[in-house]
């Protein structure tokens, strides 16, 4: 019950300072530039200074926190990647050298590359397939409401479950995992799945394809359902049969989405480390930059240069997208 | 052909498409089959959550309806409790324990054979011992010389187990294993982890809107490009500015303020995308007339947008809440492993290493912790769905 | 008294110029209708008067004092918009009251205001609604009595009836034809690109285009003595046809040497250094009659195609022009399609433009 009420209390506090702040501002520019009551020239004077003001007190603690946790840490990341392991002294390119003569680092980056080819690939086209599907059934909508519910479920709380999925008896007793029983039902010898090197790999990436097919289907099928109707009447008219119409009609029509999904999931693979983490801990040549950056960060007291090159191996990934991103939104605010 | 004639073609045609056809019915089976897919794994989480814990550890949950058979072992009555008839000494009972029930398929006296003999047939055993048990468990165990010792002889059987549900799981994870504390640590951090970044976020995207101000486009594009920014990035300078911060004025470095003002950092590129995006498509003309009306522009943010807003606070505040929830990178980084603030995911972080082999703890941890972000999920799910439309940059 | 005066008033959105420089004095009470083509800058001149556009260069007075840096709020003025523009959260009370209570004015203040404004545009049931459960026509309603509320000295409308339909826009128009009798020491000013609002409700009338004044004046001003070819085409309904022509005879009347031959003299004077040069004249569908007998024919053409309306009748010509010319005739008029024809007009009904189009009554 204590600990209850001291987390209401903290939680209150936490959210009256920042409404505080917005409030109070305000209050003290009113205050300082007042422009009721004032003849008209002072009042028009001191409303511009204050609707100058203004936008700044507004984004203020937003560009603050942008800065702080944002923009700052990666330029610090830049710096740190060239210093020693305790961020101290510095150690000049010594830690890339070292990164790229480093066994794990290159079965991390084999592995990454592995992970950024088949997740957003297998994730986007089951979200198609099954958008394309569910759009055609009455029952549609409970069936997507249950694919997509693994992306309320966290990374290890999926990797729990898949884990169960996947769990390994020796031959002769019982299999409690799914994969196991369905092996031994086929007449085959069950295996521990995630301990073989490898195909290990695909295994934890069926996790993510599990949580992220539904964010794909959902935006996938938005874009279907814009479709206009007459394009899949008039080739249905042409006697196109409803593959040709799938892939030849609706597909082109929806390539920006489908783009705008494969990157969206390709940053979230990048960024992904818990089911690594969960599942094998980076065991069994399954690696990735993200969980070995969180490993050398801690390893040991913590390695902050070596931490931090691997954090700048991936940023380098993330920048072609940022900058695509960037322009995408730029042509789009120019349209309007 | 006329327009309307063309009209009437496609239209049955289209009609044609949809009637029931072996296609239909392959794209019914093709959707069900992908939807036992998704939720199997689940479902099976759940199953075995609430099953019992010997059971859950012999024998798959897909099992967990039917009764199975187990190999078993009882012990006869004392010695003590034995009779002396028609020249041999006889121990009597039932091997069923205590206020239950049991199905005898088959019984033995060595853990070797457990199934040797039928149920109801007296048979000799090795030593020269009969033993009887019938299907209902009573026994007959006699021997021409006396028996000694404390305690009863023991009997091999087979019997049908039921299956038994419990909620026992659930009652251990949420005291011993720590998941309650767990779970209060989680909405400790979750809940002003939503909130703060959705005011700061809702006051920067209407100024970003509706402001006359310098540099509105480039702040816009920081944005947008710190919306992909990988959050390993922050890490390291955090953590050592943290400690920093936390030695300079003599405090720990782990606490719930720094971990809500990390989570404030990395929502808001979204929050503030998300929001702008809405907030600068409301009526240009009703916040003009709000200005006319002598609003400033504080009133209008508070009275006209913010109501107006809700849609989008809504999609945005469901992100978070599962986001926040559900990570675990940030809360080790920023809150520790420290019992007092472990949050639920660090927890089953734990509980994965430490007691690995327990399915019953995990499982039922495991559900504990999805049971909030998945009631929020499937009562909000509208307006997560809005929000992701919005929030992919088309 | 003047209420409202723009001096050499200009707007440019970065490099480019929107308004060129208008100048323009409104009295008080008076209800002044800017209209022109879409796109001409009506609405950025309204916005800036209304406070809600910065105003790039020169002056701009409210009832004698310069505003050009006065928020909105502080201008005393009070603005319908086109699209409503309610909170679509407030009930139709508290959209009414909205900015009284932002002024913090008294609350019996208030209700006395609203309910009276209510009254006065037969809103009164419908104060506890939310605008999404009112017509169109209530809506706009609901907006002019915020409006009202606000008491303004300058009352602004920018296209308030574009988004009603037809009969709802008659029956608004004399709503507020209405309140303009009920508010006469209110100045309006009032946006549209219809010209038929604009000679029904206006005092006066500011035609724009492009950014500039073309002309200020009555209604019957100018539809009588359109100051140039533009204002001409675009003040009446039918547009007036225009046509070129030679001065063969400059003085207090002038003579004008027609294509087909002509003179046709009218009584409009001209300056001598405009003889023998090109210039157009127009003629109001209206005031055009077929031929009789000694009349001197301006044009001729053969009927391409007939509007019988009953009332009137309309006979698009083809008389080798760029435009087809139009003539609208009294009751049912017995022409056929192809007929040839030949039309006149009285003296006195003539417009006479120079080449640059500048009417020659104002040059
Ligand atoms: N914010 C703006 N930026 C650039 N040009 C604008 C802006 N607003 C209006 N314009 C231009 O100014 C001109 C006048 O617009 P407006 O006053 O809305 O015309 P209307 O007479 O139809 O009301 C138009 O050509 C329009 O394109
Ligand atoms: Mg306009």
């Amino acid at each position: 019950m204590d600990q209850i009420y001291s987390a209401l209390l903290t939680m209150s506090l936490g959210v009256a300072g920042c409404i505080l702040y917005f409030w109070g501002s305000n209050w003290l520019l009113g205050i300082i530039f007042p422009f009721r009551g004032q003849s008209h020239e002072q009042a028009a004077r001191n409303l511009r200074i204050a609707s100058s003001v203004r936008p700044w007190l507004f984004l203020g603690p937003a560009l603050f926190f942008l800065f702080l946790y944002l923009v700052y840490p990666v330029i610090d990341s830049l710096r740190l990647s060239f210093m020693g392991r305790s961020g101290e002294e510095f150690v000049g390119i010594s830690n890339y050298v070292w990164l790229f003569n480093d066994p794990e680092f290159q079965e991390s980056l084999k592995n990454n590359v592995l992970w950024l080819l088949i997740v957003p690939a297998a994730s986007t086209f089951f979200g198609l397939i099954i958008a394309a599907l569910t759009d055609r059934v009455s029952w549609g909508n409970i069936a997507k409401s249950l694919i997509f519910m693994p992306m309320a479920i966290s990374f290890i709380g999926a990797s729990i479950i898949w884990k169960f999925i996947y769990d390994y008896r020796p031959t002769g007793s019982d299999q409690i995992g799914l994969l196991n029983a369905f092996v031994e039902y086929l007449g085959f010898e069950p295996q521990a799945w995630i301990a073989v090197p490898f195909w290990n790999n695909l295994f934890l990436m069926i996790i993510l394809v599990w949580i992220q097919t539904g964010f794909a289907m959902v935006i996938l099928s938005a874009a279907l359902r814009g479709i206009p109707e007459e394009t899949v009447e008039a080739a249905v008219l042409d006697g196109a049969n409803g593959l040709q119409i799938f892939f030849k009609i609706l597909v082109p029509q929806i390539w920006g989405t489908i783009a705008v999904v494969w990157t969206t999931i390709t940053i979230t693979v990048l960024k992904v480390f818990d089911i690594v983490l969960a599942m094998t801990n980076g065991q069994w040549n399954s690696q990735v930059l993200a969980n070995m950056m969180f490993d050398w960060m801690f390893r040991g007291g913590g390695d902050f240069g070596r931490g931090a090159a691997i954090a700048v191996i991936i940023m380098v990934a993330v920048v072609p997208i940022m900058v695509w991103n960037i322009r995408n939104a730029q042509a789009q605010m120019e349209d309007r | 052909m006329s327009a309307t004639q063309t009209q009437a073609r496609s239209s049955t045609l289209v009609q044609r498409m949809k009637r029931i056809s072996p296609l239909t019915i392959v794209v019914h089976l093709s959707v069900l089959l992908l939807v036992i897919m998704w939720t199997i794994p689940t479902f099976g989480l759940l199953v075995s959550s609430i099953r019992d814990k010997d059971q859950l550890a012999v024998s798959g949950w897909w099992t967990a309806l039917s009764s199975s058979e187990q190999n078993l072992i009882a012990r006869t009555n004392a010695p003590s409790t034995q009779v002396f008839e028609n020249g041999v000494y006889i121990l009597k009972g039932n091997i069923a324990p205590e206020g239950e029930s049991v199905e005898v398929l088959a019984f033995g006296s060595s853990s070797q054979d457990p199934s040797a003999f039928e149920p109801g047939t007296t048979s000799t055993l090795r030593n020269g011992n009969t033993l009887n048990v019938e299907t209902n468990g009573d026994y007959v165990f006699s021997s021409e010389k006396e028996f000694t010792g404390s305690r009863g002889k023991r009997i091999f059987y087979q019997a049908v187990e039921k299956p038994r549900w419990t909620l026992d799981n659930y009652r251990e994870v949420l005291s011993s294993e720590g998941l309650g504390q767990s779970f209060i640590n989680s909405l400790t951090v979750t809940i002003p982890a939503t909130i703060i970044p959705i005011l700061i976020a809702a006051f920067a995207a209407y100024a970003l809107s509706w402001m006359q101000m310098p540099f509105r486009g480039l702040l816009l594009a920081v944005v947008i490009g710190l919306l992909v920014v990988p959050l390993q990035m922050s890490l390291i300078p955090l953590l050592r500015l943290y400690n920093e911060i936390a030695m300079y004025f003599g405090v720990g470095a782990k606490s719930y303020l720094g971990i809500w003002l990390a989570h404030t950092g990395f929502g808001l590129p979204l929050a503030i995308y998300l929001l702008r995006n809405y907030i600068s498509n409301l009526p240009r003309e009703i916040i003009e007339s709000a200005r006319v009306d002598g609003a400033t522009d504080f009133d209008i943010f508070r009275r006209i947008v913010l109501p107006l807003s809700f849609p989008a606070l809504a999609s945005f505040a469901i992100f978070q809440f599962l986001w926040v929830w559900n990570d675990l990178l940030v809360a080790t980084v920023f809150l520790g492993n420290g019992d007092e603030f472990l949050v639920l995911t660090g927890r089953l972080r734990e509980l994965l290493g430490s007691r690995g082999g327990n399915w019953e703890i995990l499982t039922a941890s495991a559900f504990v912790t999805m049971i909030v972000p998945i009631t929020v999920f499937f009562t909000l799910q509208r307006y997560l769905v809005r929000g992701l439309l919005a929030g992919s940059v088309k | 008294m003047t209420g409202l005066k723009l001096t050499n008033i200009k707007k440019s959105y970065g490099k480019t110029d929107v308004i060129h420089g208008v100048d323009l004095e409104v009295q008080k009470g008076e209800f002044i209708v800017f209209v022109g083509p879409s796109g001409c800058g009506k609405s950025t001149l309204l916005r800036m008067i209304a406070g809600l556009e910065s105003i790039t260069d020169g002056d701009l007075e409210i009832s004698g004092e310069r505003v050009n840096d006065l928020p909105a709020a502080m201008r005393g003025i009070a603005m319908v918009f086109q699209t409503y523009a309610l909170y679509p959260h407030m009930t139709v009370y508290d959209n009414m009251a909205f900015g009284m209570r932002i002024a913090k004015a008294d609350k019996a203040e208030i209700e006395k205001r609203v309910t009276d404004a209510a009254d006065m545009l037969q809103l009164t049931p419908y104060l506890d609604r939310l605008p999404k459960a009112l017509s169109g026509g209530q809506r706009q309603r609901v907006a002019i009595g915020r409006a009202i509320v606000r008491n303004p000295t300058v009352f602004l409308f920018d296209e308030p009836l574009s988004n009603l339909d037809a009969a709802l826009r008659v029956a608004t128009r004399i709503e507020i034809a209405n309140l303009k009798e009920g508010l006469p020491d209110t100045t309006m000013v009032y946006v549209t690109h219809d010209q038929v609002e604009a000679m029904t409700l206006a005092d006066r009338i500011v035609v724009l285009s492009a950014g500039l004044i073309e002309q200020v004046g009555t209604p019957l001003e100018l539809y009588n003595k359109p100051a140039n070819t533009f204002v001409a085409k675009f003040i009446g309904s039918p547009a007036m046809n225009i046509s070129k022509a030679k001065l063969s005879k400059a003085g207090d009347s002038s003579v004008l040497a027609l294509p087909n031959g002509n003179s046709f003299e009218v009584p409009i004077s001209s300056a001598a250094g405009l003889e023998g040069q090109d210039l157009e004249w127009g003629v109001r569908p209206e005031d055009m009659l077929i031929c009789q007998d000694n009349d001197t024919e301006l044009l001729s053409g053969s009927v391409m195609f007939i509007e019988s309306l009953g009332e009137v009748t309309l006979l698009h010509i083809d008389c080798g022009g760029e435009d087809s010319v139009v003539a609208k005739l009294p009751g049912i008029a017995d022409v056929k399609k192809g007929d040839q024809i030949s039309l006149t007009a009285p003296a006195d009904k003539l417009h006479v433009f120079d080449n640059k189009g500048v009417s020659f009554l104002y040059l």
